[in-house]
């Protein structure tokens, strides 16, 4: 049953193939701002922003992960996420996402000298994709 | 000749030290299975890694990034990935001969070690031990490779350092393991090399897909992309280099181990004949002296 509106997507991390096989859209976070990819988007590689990965199977179905780090490559029919770190939203660890959310977010307040403010940020991102994608 | 009971004695200390080697050498092939496993399923990322990268520096051609242009320092960083442990045949002693025999100045190497054997032989051959990563061999994570990399990469960036290096055992099948140096930064020559060379030669296919990649857009633009790609791309490929290590550490502990075991099996078997030989004679000898005696009695 092929749908011709879909695209071959592959997500590869260094431990395994987390994903293989075909999607109608894709929507995720880069550096430069969310997009949607469709089919016959135009070649494209981009940097990945902590966010939540949504890939959509069909017009039912819809597979929701947290994307933390990695780029992606576009071409016209398929697309390949080369991730550092990506958990589907039932793998996720939701309290412990909380717990590094508030902790980022104490250390963002607080502002001591020695904080490493883009480090923190970062790790708020993370915690915030992760905890928004377990509760999809 | 040795006595009946030295050789006996020695038998059996060879055999439970055969006993040692043949449990170490099953051990070795679990891990090494599980070691191959690993090493397969992240080949698609480095190989796909690798592409991309070539892709974004063939189309952006010589940039005048710090990532690409020889740094400052006439000091070079090699990451030397060995074992925590020995007993695995040539395998430690390979890589430190791999950088010992290299034509490089002692004093212009700093050696960021993996593994403990390789980092107290560098040591005893007066090199300089910036850092040590060495727990990390055990179990490597992507976390860990990359931990290393920042590390790299902070020193590189700092002008402490001007070239990167690698020297692990590549792991090409459970027989054949080939020790290996390959340099990490400045990414120059080679990247650019074989992109030219591919781009040049080539099939239809090839030339197809160097036509797409031509369109490709970069967002944000490739230089800029090249810098957040690049410090993924080092720990990629040290990753991939510490679990091929291990792969080969396993492969060659589990060889060095088949041998030792069968080198106990002959030295048994040839110390089985000498105690029968000797428990032979000594019958023999008691007979005579038995026969001896009755002699000198009857007559």
């Amino acid at each position: 049953m092929a749908d011709e509106r879909a695209f071959a997507l592959k997500i590869i991390t260094p431990d395994r193939i987390f994903y293989e096989g075909d999607a109608i859209m894709v929507e995720l976070r880069t550096t430069e701002g969310e997009i949607g990819v469709f089919k016959n988007h135009i070649p494209l590689t981009c940097v990945v922003a902590p966010g939540l990965l949504r890939i959509r199977e069909s017009d039912k179905e819809t597979k929701v992960a947290a994307l933390i780090s990695g780029f992606v490559e576009i071409l016209q029919d398929s697309m390949t996420i080369l991730a550092e770190v990506v958990e589907w939203s039932d793998e996720i660890d939701l309290a412990r996402a909380e717990e590094a959310k508030e902790r980022a977010e104490k250390r963002i307040m607080e502002k001591a000298d020695d904080t490493d403010m883009r480090r923190a940020e970062c790790a708020l991102q993370r915690s915030i994709a992760r905890i928004e994608a377990a509760k999809k | 000749m040795a006595s009946m009971r030295d050789i006996k004695r020695r038998k059996t200390s060879i055999q439970s030290t055969q006993q040692i080697t043949k449990a170490m050498k099953l051990v070795s092939t679990v891990k090494l299975q599980r070691a191959k496993t690993r090493a397969e399923r992240s080949k698609a990322y480095f190989n796909c890694m690798y592409e991309t990268i070539k892709s974004i520096i063939r189309r952006t051609g010589q940039l005048d990034h710090p990532y690409l242009v020889r740094g400052g320092s006439d000091k070079k960083a090699v990451v030397v990935i060995t074992s925590n442990r020995g007993l695995a045949g040539g395998y430690n002693s390979n890589i430190v001969k791999l950088v010992t025999g290299s034509e490089w100045k002692t004093g212009d190497i700093l050696v960021y070690s993996v593994g403990k054997k390789g980092r107290d032989a560098l040591k005893r051959h007066g090199y300089t031990v910036k850092s040590d990563f060495s727990e990390v061999i055990n179990e490597p994570l992507y976390a860990d490779a990359k931990e290393i990399a920042d590390a790299l990469l902070a020193d590189y960036s700092a002008g402490e350092i001007g070239e990167i290096w690698l020297a692990y055992t590549g792991f090409k099948n459970t027989v054949s393991h080939i020790p290996t140096l390959i340099k990490l930064l400045p990414v120059d020559e080679e990247i650019t090399k074989s992109a030219d060379d591919e781009a040049g030669s080539g099939d239809v296919k090839d030339t197809d897909e160097a036509d797409f990649r031509a369109k490709m857009n970069y967002e944000p633009e490739e230089s800029e992309a090249l810098e957040l790609i690049i410090p993924k791309y080092i720990a990629s490929i040290i990753y991939g280099a510490l679990i091929e290590a291990v792969a080969s550490e396993n492969g060659a502990r589990m060889q060095a181990m088949d041998s030792a075991t069968s080198n106990a099996e002959e030295m048994i078997s040839s110390l089985e004949l000498q105690y029968n030989r000797a428990r032979q004679g000594h019958i023999t000898q008691e007979l005579t002296e038995i026969i001896g005696g009755a002699e000198a009695l009857s007559s």
